[in-house]
């Protein structure tokens, strides 16, 4: 009986190689897009994970000198005699590569590179052999390759480093054990030129980059709903197609349980093949894109990502979870209703409608509680969980609600007709709904997401670019080597530029948060430049009296604090003049006035400074510098070059967006084509009348592609609205809980209207070879439903 | 002469090769005029109605209706014929089930710009359709279903009116009442009436009756 039931269950397949082709890449497709996008983000993490396990960044407090020099040899040694667990670290490059020195046997646990758990290898890392990533260009002798080692990055022993760098005796950073001596004395006692670095103010990569992940991972979570719906519209159609057959087996005594096991054995077995293809698909995609990432993470946080993919489990399970789970969510419906299936039922032409109009309540009251519940949150929500709570809220209740707004729409405009053809084509139009409405809802979806993260992105592009001018203002930038050479490019900048606005500063504690403090020269280049979130009257008016401070968003937010608030800095009392926005920036900064700043920290002296001078005389200017005080070309940056870097990194950040939003969109047409092929031969009988009382074929073909363009783009309009507001929630509230700061939101009409016109084309092209083939559909094909004896 | 067809043959193309299904009809109509087609399942008959009505070509011979060869028009010119000269009435009904039945009534005669809002109250009313009007065709029972059919034909005040086994799907008393208002309606629009019945009794009732045998009038 089995092996009868699967021949007929499995004819229909043979039948309709065309159905199975849409169902199996319909699956494909899905899991592709959710598995290639967890593939870049499992890669990028994966990079993130090596080089916090070689180099601890975040993990661990760091010691280093208040004047930013290197540390000594001795002062190192002192730390050690008085019980202080520290380990010493080196960072240079050669070849253009990181190289980093350590001593593995004070370094805490996780620090060293985990090759070196082997005394053979240990022994051979003192002696001087440095390991790289593979991918590492470095071209020295001996070096030893290890994929666990941090993109771009090389690791020796501090001494074997502190000769290739030629500077022995000197460590830039102590690492301080988690775990240390409770008689221990204070570090201003035994090195009061040292300052400790909190770990969570550490140069986390993690934590900037997550900034980025977010945003990918809600494009994967929305690729994700935009899978599953296509996923259940493919199964929802399968099992449609088959009612017929499955009513004559069950008539003939096949056991519904039977029929039932068939079905979900073969749906099963179709969606790991599929979920197979989707992953070798998914793998194909990240690979094209995970260069450009790997460029945008390295430019915009300095996070090194491998350019090339390897096969992570994470990932490949994960798209394969999204193949058979969403197969099975979609199955168990399909299967439910065939538990229900009446056996003498009649094919009833307005079935789906019927189905549609008896659910349309419960749906619909679904949708608003989602709707309002959205809406509730969106005023409330403060935590990444209500962030995405929201979000979902959000997307679901809006999905559930659009076959009823299209519904609604399609009412309206039918009561409003008044030509023949145009009364029947909004009816027939509000009758092809149900049918059409899942891959609706995933057109709706991927054109709200790429609405919400082409604004998202291409906001975070206009505020950064008016950061880079805030921040970037001064002509020129130098950095010294040495305090003598401070004062010496001071004193010659003083005679040659228009201006030299030194940068200096202390990491200390406000409210108990670590904040960067800054003393800044009292200069136009700030008054004219910066912009504030919130802001006093005159607020640089305020910092250089003296009394003045300026805080940056992550500090105001996490505080709290707010304009005219009294803020305490080693016992001098402050109040706030001015909030600025700081993106990328994981803790809190403050700015106070340059004497004001000196009077405090007198220890500290700049190293930095920004140079204002005619843009057209910095050549003359960096080649007198490097003449008179003797600093290194490499140590003079010039602003119109980081600027330029820095625009081309969004730049490529935009190749990414783009490429994921035109996938998203390809697969939402996919969709259509799927439903409208799916739904050619349940509409042969709806339009055959209408042919049979004197509407042409290539009229009806006609009417059939101006229904479809109809639908998507009333969807359009529907997801406008939902990919702003999505936007809006990502940055407003996502991103202010997870991070701290909030990007401004700007609107983009002319990307929209790109957006909408790609999303018709889609919804065209989706809809042609339907059309097309109804046009040619022969006369024959269209009388069989007349035919008494069909 | 309202209709004339002359050898009339049409084949399809099966698995197992040509089949003809017709293979040289003739036959002629007057306007007023009703003419039973009767045969065996497979002799043509609804072939040959679907011919009549443009809604197929024959692979040779000549269909004039009204003195147009409707075998030479192109598939615009067929869809006109079928807007606004012939009228078909189907076993199956095949009404639009997305619209209404006061839309279904209404579509023909809107479709050949011939919309009568009297005539087609009239109709209406006469085929007890009133009280209907706002359902949709699912919610009709098959006898009310077949009159909106034949509503829908007759609204346009077709020249020919073709009607394939309309009572076909109906009980015994529902098809006589149908068949009872087809005939009177069509005599008082002075239509002529072309019906495929198997039935001896219906096709009695009309003022003339051909026989079809393996595609040939016996």
């Amino acid at each position: 009986m089995i092996r009868v039931t699967l021949s007929a269950l499995l004819g229909h397949w043979f039948c309709n190689p065309l159905q199975l082709f849409t169902l199996l890449s319909g699956l494909a497709l899905a899991t592709a897009l959710w598995s290639g996008v967890q593939a870049i983000n499992a890669e990028a993490r994966a990079s993130y994970d090596a080089a916090a396990a070689t180099l601890g960044e975040g993990q661990f407090d760091r010691l280093t000198r208040r004047d930013g020099q290197p540390i000594l040899q001795e002062t190192y040694v002192q730390l050690r005699r008085a019980g202080w667990l520290v380990s010493p670290v080196i960072e240079g490059r050669i070849d253009g590569t990181r190289i980093i020195g350590i001593e593995p046997l004070t370094a805490p646990g996780g620090l060293a590179p985990t090759a070196l758990h082997d005394t053979g290898s240990l022994s051979r890392f003192a002696q001087g052999e440095v390991i790289a990533a593979p991918d590492t260009a470095l071209d020295i002798e001996g070096v030893a390759r290890d994929p666990a080692i941090a993109p771009d990055t090389a690791i020796g022993d501090i001494g074997t480093v502190q000769n290739l760098l030629g500077r022995l005796g000197e460590i830039d950073t102590l690492i301080v054990a988690p775990v240390q001596p409770r008689s221990q004395p204070q570090l201003a006692e035994i090195a009061p030129d040292l300052q400790r670095h909190a770990a969570q103010s550490g140069s986390d990569v993690g934590r900037l980059t997550d900034s980025f992940h977010l945003n990918l991972t809600a494009f994967g979570l929305l690729s994700f709903a935009v899978g599953i719906f296509i996923v259940h519209g493919a199964i929802g159609l399968a099992f449609e197609q088959r009612r017929g057959t499955l009513r004559t087996l069950r008539a003939l005594g096949t056991p519904l349980r039977l029929l039932i096991v068939l079905m979900g054995v073969e749906l099963m077995t179709l969606a790991l093949f599929a979920g197979v293809l989707g992953v070798g698909l998914g793998y194909l995609v990240a690979g094209l894109l995970l260069p450009d990432v790997a460029a945008t993470l390295r430019g915009l946080y300095g996070a090194e990502v491998s350019g090339t993919l390897q096969l992570r489990p994470i990932w490949w399970l994960s798209g394969m979870a999204i193949a058979l789970g969403g197969t099975g969510l979609a199955a168990s419906g399909a299967l439910w209703k065939l538990s229900r299936l009446p056996l003498l039922a009649g094919a009833q032409p307005r079935a789906l409608a019927n189905a549609a109009g008896q659910g349309a309540r419960v749906q619909g009251i679904i949708a608003l509680a989602l709707l309002v519940v959205a809406l509730i949150l969106a005023f409330t929500a403060s935590g990444i969980i209500a962030g995405f709570a929201l979000l979902a809220a959000m997307l679901i209740g809006a999905a559930l609600a659009l076959p009823l707004v299209l519904s609604a729409i399609l009412t309206a405009a039918s009561n409003r007709a008044t030509g023949v053809v145009s009364s029947w084509f909004w009816a027939d139009t509000r009758q092809q709904l149900p049918g059409l409405s899942l891959a609706l809802m995933a057109l709706l979806l991927a054109m709200a997401a790429n609405v919400g993260v082409s604004t998202m992105v291409s906001s975070f592009r206009l505020t950064f670019v008016g950061f880079l001018d805030q921040r970037l203002a001064s002509e020129l930038y130098v950095n010294a080597e040495t305090p003598a050479q401070a004062l010496a490019i001071e004193a010659f900048a003083a005679q040659n530029a228009d201006a030299v606005l030194p940068i200096q500063s202390v990491p200390i504690q406000i409210r108990d948060l670590p904040t960067d403090i800054y003393g800044n020269r009292d200069h136009a280049t700030y008054r004219d430049n910066w912009k504030f979130l919130d802001s006093a009257d005159d607020p640089w008016g305020a910092v250089h009296s003296g009394s003045g401070i300026l805080i940056n968003e992550q500090l105001a937010r996490r505080a709290p604090l707010a304009i005219g608030d009294a803020v305490e800095v080693d016992g001098e009392t402050f109040v706030i003049s001015g909030i600025y926005g700081d993106y990328g920036n994981p803790i809190g900064q403050a700015i106070i006035d340059e004497v004001a700043f000196a009077n405090l920290f007198p220890d500290v002296a700049p190293t930095r400074f920004g140079i204002r001078i005619d843009p057209a005389n910095t050549s003359d200017f960096i080649e007198n510098l490097q003449a008179e005080t003797g600093i290194p070309k490499a140590n003079t940056i010039n602003q119109a070059g980081i600027k330029a870097f820095s625009l081309g990194v969004f730049d490529r950040t935009f190749t990414v967006t783009a490429a994921l939003n035109v996938l998203t969109l390809a697969v939402a047409g996919f969709a259509i084509l799927m439903s409208l092929l799916t739904l050619t031969a349940m509409r042969v009988p709806q339009l055959a009348p209408a042919w049979a009382m004197g509407l042409t074929r290539r009229e009806l073909g006609y009417l059939e592609l101006l229904r479809t363009l109809l639908l998507a783009l009333l969807t359009a309009l529907v997801a406008l609205p939902l990919g702003l507001a999505l936007a809006w929630v990502l940055l407003a509230v996502v991103n202010v809980a997870a991070f701290g700061w909030q990007l401004p939101m700007f609107v983009f009409p002319a990307d929209y209207a790109r957006l909408g016109g790609f999303a018709l084309l889609a919804a065209a092209f989706a809809a042609f070879w339907p059309a097309i083939r109804l046009m040619r559909t022969p006369p024959s094909e269209l009388l069989k439903v007349f035919s008494n004896e069909r | 002469m309202l209709l004339r067809a002359t050898n009339v043959q049409k084949t399809f193309q099966t698995a197992d090769g040509d089949f003809d299904v017709l293979r040289g009809v003739d036959l002629s109509l007057e306007g007023g005029e009703t003419l039973a087609l009767t045969g065996e399942s497979g002799s043509g008959k609804s072939t040959l109605l679907h011919l009549i009505g443009g809604l197929d070509v024959p692979n040779a011979g000549q269909i004039l209706i009204d003195g147009t060869d409707i075998a030479a028009l192109d598939d615009k010119g067929r869809a006109q014929l079928r807007r606004g000269v012939v009228g078909v009435v189907f076993q199956q009904f095949n009404l639009i089930p997305s619209l209404k039945v006061r839309d279904n009534i209404a579509f023909q005669a809107r479709l050949a710009g011939r919309f009568d809002p009297d005539w087609t109250a009239d109709l209406t009313a006469r085929l007890g359709l009133t009280e209907q009007l706002n359902k949709y065709p699912e919610q009709l029972s098959g006898g009310q279903q077949q009159r909106v059919a034949i509503a829908r034909t007759l609204a346009p005040r077709p020249r020919l009116v073709l009607a394939d086994e309309p009572t076909g799907n109906l009980d015994e008393a529902t098809a006589a009442n149908v068949l009872d208002i087809l005939l009177k309606l069509v005599a008082e629009t002075g239509a002529g009436l072309l019906m495929v019945t198997h039935s001896t009794a219906l096709a009695g009732r009309m003022s003339r009756r051909l026989h079809l045998r393996a595609g040939l009038v016996a």
